[in-house]
């Protein structure tokens, strides 16, 4: 039962496993093997595995991971075990586990699932961590010593020992040493305090509170000093970590609000359908994965082009089609606009589905960078913080720096001197709409990254983006980028004491109260395009 | 002129609502499904309405019941809630429909279950849901709080060893109800209240950081943590991303969750999520022919080989195959009749066994605990020996301790007292005694 | 009197002629004509169309800020919830002991959510006067409130609208939370009755449908009063020339305070009457989507005529009532369809359209509905 017997068998099983064992196998002893496992009853569950590494088969390590997968399955006519290499649909691919034949598909009314539970999955992955500790690649190593961290017990203290000898990577015999720590601190020994004072990592921390809660005092000092000491250093990094919550939050408000600062902010139209051209993105990298299945990854980064695409065109679309008999009245685009939001909201539900869909995040984007054992920071946020900042970067020289930003800047303030000066205004609205539209579809493919995509995507974002860009002071992209950066700091800041629903109402209250002080937002246009 | 226009335009208003009133052919029974098919609970709803017109098609061409026909009246209450009332009252009093499915969040039903009990209808309500409740004119086809929670919390405490416990829902009534009877029940059993963090977060939630790195430093005491979670539809994608990207396993910290489906599921990449958990009545994955039937069956109405099928459907699928039974026992489709005969009516479920009517309105129903596998499916780790029968008033809230629902004569209460012997306000008379 | 003068106006008389012959017809076949009658209305439409009343009721006060004041609010929908909450909550406390746990004090959401007391601000609410007042005062103060804050520091056009916007989806967040004691998701609902008259009898039924239709006629009088006063001409000075209004000497943001107050109040008043009505208030009446959905109602029938909204309101929910049960899959088309064509073709609404055929083949007589140059935002 206990992770300790079960680590204890596999030690032995590590010093058994040789290459003369090896060697000497049958498929029928695999076979019978792979049987007692599938019909073992739950108690003896345990016993069919043990037997299963003891036997000392190389492919017994496929056979555990494909069982910790639920890959494993019986015909229920013949009783065979097979692999299965594709569960999905109603049809599945199966495989010999003994020859790693390939036997087609089956239906799944034929097969029967190897049953396993999460708690012989824990100890599976307790076993297949600890053959990694004789992995080559160090950072495996390094992963397997930082799992057992807790599960140290008396008969792996020697072996880990004799690790400790050869082992060569510094990390990695850290956390071995750390995890001998944890263990003789629990057994009350007091200079394994010491070595675990400045450690973060929560076992650590979980064993230096439990020698506090112990009965031995002297040790329960030490060990509260140790704790005061951690607490500090986390202390420290829950601040930082805080901070970038704050940051990632904001960034996602910049990005769906940047699109929003162009339409709306530069040309005037208040576009609720801004919302739907960020979801029609985010549909785009899932169609894109779509068309090219098994790569996500190249699939996301084709998705920037092609989601600007699709953005810019459906913002052409209704640029040609509404908005533009619409000049100057900037109230009645509102209302258009609402109602181009709903058609493509159901267009979206009628066409493709109204349920959600499946973006899936590629390799390099998930999980999170580990700065130490208390702060790590996850990995897509990370990229789409980057991601919002490239953009803003990009929209700022397009603005500054090109004769298109010079020729937006000049209808803006000034459409008939503009006009009068050879400027083609028509054809600068259109770019306009479809550059703030692409850059909404930027948004969506990196929200997809980060929630649903679905039909209502765009409603979440809408109210969001029309307060970043109204705190931030319409018409100035400089005001979105800090509004947007501040009020998802501010809301994660709060987040902590008020809950997340009452640090929002606090943050839109605070927008209301700051509107009074500041009617023009954070960054008010001046001269007479404010008067536009 | 403008009188005119004023008058015509009034007129033809007025005539068009008038003609709103114009009743179809009396043959067919009329079957109302009141889902919203716009809005944001279209994402689930959808699909029941497919289902049940799936089974209408199924049983028109078995040759209906009783002769009869059945013929689907399909309308949109659009994710809005007074539209959801004012659709039912549509549905029976000008389509009299005989028999409505629908309704998913508990808000439509509390909207729609005045109008159902004004004009004696009948609702098969699907989904799993807080109970507190037992209405003459509604069947609950989906679990009660004792068909899923309870059933969940006892699992990871015995076969996890779990100890510490984060309840995270969302801020509406079936996660406070849900939280309310398990923090009770976990403090029966002994949990410390340091022990136990819930939090709340609203609809469609997308920022998770912050919570999830308290659920990481909650679960870092050195007892085993589980998060029991209620949260809806929307915000369990950003949800579970962060748990994976956090680094946090279903080998750490196990998330159990009452409202994650294969349709859930379907819109997620699953792969961060195996080996967390889910408690539902049914599964897709579920080993038995009259399972596997029925996925064809979808599969060959949607025309979608990737359609999934979920614990709503396989309500309703139980919900219309009982009222069909009771409406064979009974003879007719009047709503009285039906009321008195489904009581007791036994239906083949989906799992491979029984469900049954009981007097309170609510049905047997195995319970199963699921783990979530890479392919947007569970798989089945645990289930009751035998089914839960529904139990439509708490036995760990202190207002609904003593209740209990009987519809059938002579008692025929939904808020029968056993402490007083009354029916209704009597709970109420105690607790005004007592204050 | 400022408020009988608009009596003696044609489009007033024309208007109440209307609405008082539709209610006195409804009111006559529902209670006369067999229900087999292809004239009978039952209370099923009855009741629909005491909603269609609500909302009308609704857009008027949404036209008297926007048409005549300028000030777009996306928000009005907050006014319109708060006067529902105050409704629900009297209809709550008149539920008494026949609610499921039969506390004679408590609403059942409480007792299961395990409160102990009635929150203070429920206190009261077991009065019908008290409550109806607070139907009143409560969207009125906080639109004094708010418009105190807003006006006083001119904040204008579009941040104004986005700010109203703020302040309703606060609200909506604010009262989802159960905490709040508002029933949060579930709000409040399983009405019994209203004054004494039990809410689930086709006569209260038509009661309702009349006192709206009242209601309406009363807001539209106010509204029309207000518009064709000294007061009502400072306030369309104001929407189009703010500053030049001022520079007259107008304190503008006191007609502008006192004009969104009064409409506040109708609004809540509009949502008073719709909550018995559809039997249950819950904080998506605070969504900002309802809020604009009542601005383009009001942009459908006509923007700064007050009858135009009536128009806008009654035909775009009818248009819903309609498409969602024929075709509920394509009802958001046809929807969205409408909005866009109406702002493109049809840009002062319906009442637009009725005003420029009636120049074509009349002179023009009202000076109303010369609504000149649009406001900008």
């Amino acid at each position: 039962m206990s992770i300790i017997r079960s680590l204890t068998l596999l030690l032995f099983a590590i010093i058994m496993i040789n290459p003369a064992f090896a060697q000497d196998q049958n498929t029928d002893s695999g076979r019978a093997l792979l049987t007692n496992l599938a019909e073992a009853p739950a108690s003896e569950v345990e016993d069919a595995i043990k037997s299963i590494v003891r036997s000392g088969d190389e492919r017994a390590r496929g056979w555990l991971e494909a069982y910790g997968a639920n890959r494993l399955s019986r015909i229920k006519d013949t009783g065979q075990v097979v692999l299965v290499l594709n569960n999905r649909g109603r049809d599945w691919e199966i495989a010999d586990p003994l020859t790693g034949e390939n036997m087609g598909e089956m239906s799944r009314r034929e097969l029967d699932r190897v049953a396993i539970n999460n708690r012989i999955r824990g100890q599976l992955e307790g076993i297949l961590a600890i053959l990694d500790l004789n992995a080559a690649d160090p950072d495996v190593r390094e992963a397997s010593a930082r799992d057992l961290m807790g599960k140290v017990d008396a008969a792996l203290v020697e072996p880990l020992q004799a690790q400790l000898e050869t082992e060569e990577n510094a990390a990695v015999r850290d956390r071995i040493q750390a995890a001998l720590a944890i263990y003789r601190v629990g057994e009350g020994d007091l200079d394994a305090v010491d070595e675990l004072s400045g450690s973060l990592h929560p076992r650590a921390r979980a064993a230096l509170s439990e020698a506090v809660r112990g009965d031995n005092p002297a040790l329960a000092a030490k060990a509260r000093q140790a704790l005061a000491a951690i607490e500090q250093k986390l202390k420290l990094n829950s601040a930082a970590e805080t901070l970038y919550f704050g940051l990632s939050m904001g960034s996602v408000l910049v990005l769906a609000a940047i699109g929003l600062a162009i339409t709306f902010g530069v040309m005037g139209v208040i576009n609720m359908a801004h919302g739907e051209l960020i979801m029609l993105g985010a549909y785009t990298t899932w169609g894109m994965q779509q068309l090219l299945p098994g790569q996500p990854g190249l699939a996301l980064i084709l998705s920037i082009p092609a989601g600007f695409m699709v953005a810019a065109t459906a913002g052409i679309i209704i640029e040609r089609s509404v908005i533009q008999f619409l000049k100057g009245r900037p109230l009645e685009t509102l209302l258009a606009t609402f109602g181009i939001s709903l058609i493509l909201q159901q267009l979206v539900r009628t066409v493709i589905s109204p349920q959600n869909r499946t973006v899936v995040t590629p390799e390099w984007m998930s999980g999170s960078l580990v700065i130490n054992d208390a702060l790590s920071l996850t990995l897509n946020r990370m990229y789409v913080l980057a991601f919002a900042l490239i953009v803003f970067a990009g929209l700022m020289l397009i603005m500054r720096k090109t004769r298109l930003g010079l020729e937006v800047r000049a209808v803006t303030q000034n459409r008939n001197m503009a006009r009068s000066m050879g400027i083609r205004a028509t054809r600068v609205d259109i770019l306009t709409f479809a550059l703030g539209s692409g850059v909404a579809g930027l948004a969506g493919v990196a929200l997809s990254q980060l929630t649903n995509v679905g039909p209502n995507l765009g409603q979440n974002y809408i109210i969001d983006s029309f307060m970043v860009v109204v705190f931030g002071g319409v018409g100035n992209l400089w005001g979105t980028l800090i509004a947007g950066l501040s009020l998802g700091t501010i809301n994660q800041l709060l987040e902590p004491w008020a809950g997340a629903v009452l640090a929002k109402i606090i943050v839109l209250v605070f927008i209301i109260l700051f509107i009074q002080k500041r009617p023009k937002g954070l960054f008010p246009q001046k001269g007479r395009a404010a008067e536009g | 002129m403008t009188i005119k226009h004023h008058v015509k335009l009034g007129l033809s208003a007025l005539a068009l609502s008038v003609s709103l009133n114009s009743v179809a052919a009396e043959d067919p029974i009329k079957v109302g499904i009141l889902h919203s098919l716009s809005g944001t609970m279209a994402i689930s709803e959808t699909v029941l309405k497919d289902t049940v017109e799936m089974l209408i098609e199924k049983q028109n061409a078995e040759g209906g019941v009783l002769g009869r026909q059945l013929e689907a009246v399909v309308v949109d209450p659009a994710s809005n809630w007074p539209l959801f009332a004012e659709k039912a009252r549509e549905l029976l009093a000008q389509e009299e429909v005989d028999v409505i499915f629908g309704n998913w969040t508990s808000v439509s039903r509390k909207s729609v279950l005045p109008v159902v009990e004004e004009l004696n209808g009948l609702l098969f309500y699907p989904v799993q849901y807080e109970g507190e409740e037992s209405s003459e004119n509604v069947f609950y086809t989906g679990a009660a709080p004792n068909q899923q929670a309870i059933p969940a919390v006892n699992y990871l405490m015995n076969n996890i060893g779990v100890e510490r416990w984060v309840l995270a829902g969302t801020d509406y009534v079936y996660p406070r109800t849900t939280n309310k009877i398990l923090e009770t029940y976990l403090m029966d059993m002994g949990v410390a209240k340091e022990d136990i963090m819930i939090n709340y977060t609203p609809f469609g939630h997308s920022d998770w950081q912050n919570i999830v790195s308290d659920i990481k430093s909650f679960g870092s005491a050195g007892k085993k943590t589980a998060v029991v979670s209620t949260i809806n539809g929307d915000a369990n994608v950003p949800f579970y991303r962060e748990l994976g990207n956090q680094g946090i396993s279903a080998s750490d910290i196990p998330v159990v969750a009452f409202s994650v489906g294969e349709q859930e599921l379907s819109g997620i990449d699953t792969g961060p999520l195996v080996g967390h958990l889910a408690a539902w009545n049914y599964f897709m994955s579920v080993d038995s022919d009259a399972n596997y039937d029925f996925i064809d069956q979808w599969i060959a109405h949607t025309g979608d080989e990737e359609a999934v099928t979920n614990d709503p459907m396989e309500a309703h699928y139980i919900g219309f195959n009982m009222y069909i039974e009771a409406v064979k026992k009974a003879g007719t489709t009047d709503v009285d009749a039906v009321k008195d005969a489904i009581i007791g009516v036994t239906v083949p479920n989906l799992t491979g066994g029984y469900a049954a009517m009981m007097p309170n309105h609510h049905i047997t129903k195995p319970v199963l605990i699921g783990e979530i596998q890479d392919n947007g499916q569970f798989s089945v780790v645990w289930e009751t020996p035998s089914t839960v029968a529904g139990d439509a008033w708490s036995d760990y809230l202190p207002g609904s301790r003593d209740m209990i629902a009987d519809w059938r004569k002579p008692m025929f209460c939904g808020t029968f007292n056993t402490a007083t012997g009354k029916c209704g306000a009597s709970a109420g008379e105690m607790a005004a005694e007592s204050n | 009197m400022w408020l009988t003068r608009p009596l003696r106006e044609r489009s007033t008389q024309l208007f109440l002629g209307v609405l008082f012959a539709a209610l006195a017809v409804v009111t006559l076949l529902h209670l006369t004509m067999p229900e087999d009658s292809p004239f009978y209305v039952s209370s099923f439409t009855v009741t629909l169309m005491g909603k269609y009343l609500c909302y009308a009721l609704l857009a008027v006060a949404v036209d008297l800020v926007w048409g005549y004041l300028g000030i777009l609010s996306l928000g009005h929908g907050a006014f319109f919830a708060l006067g529902g909450y105050a409704m629900g909550m009297y209809l709550m406390r008149q539920i008494g002991d026949r609610g499921t746990y039969g506390d004679p004090i408590l609403p059942d959401f409480m007792v299961f959510l395990n409160w102990q007391e009635l929150p203070w601000f429920w206190h009261g609410f077991d009065m019908a006067w008290f409550a109806f007042l607070m139907v009143i005062l409560a969207p009125g103060l906080l639109a004094l409130v708010f418009g105190f804050l807003a006006f006083r520091s001119r904040v204008t056009g579009v941040y104004l609208s986005i700010i109203t916007q703020a302040l309703t989806f606060a609200l909506m967040l604010a009262f989802f939370r159960n905490e709040m004691g508002f029933g949060g998701n579930n709000g409040l609902t399983d009405f019994r009755d209203l004054l004494g008259f039990n809410l689930r009898t086709d006569a209260t039924r038509l009661g309702l449908f009349i006192a709206s239709g009242i209601a309406l006629a009363i807001g539209y009088l106010i509204c029309r009063g207000i518009v064709t006063s000294k007061l009502g001409r400072v306030s369309v000075a104001c929407r189009d020339a703010e500053a030049r209004a001022r520079f007259l000497g107008y304190r503008v943001e006191r007609v502008q305070l006192f004009v969104f107050v009064v409409s506040a109040m109708i609004a809540g008043v509009a949502g008073a009457l719709y909550v018995p009505q559809v039997g249950i208030i819950n904080p998506s009446e605070f969504s900002p989507i309802f809020s604009i959905e009542i601005v383009v109602w009001v942009a459908l029938g006509g923007r700064a005529t007050l009858y135009g909204a009536v128009i806008g309101a009654i035909l775009v929910n009818y248009a819903k009532t309609v498409f969602t049960g024929v075709m509920p899959d394509a009802w958001l088309f046809l929807l969205g369809g409408l909005f866009v064509l109406v702002t493109v073709f049809l840009p002062r609404g319906i009442a637009g359209l009725l005003a420029s055929r009636r120049k074509k083949q009349d002179e023009p007589t009202d000076t109303d509905s010369d609504t000149g140059k649009e406001a900008t935002a």
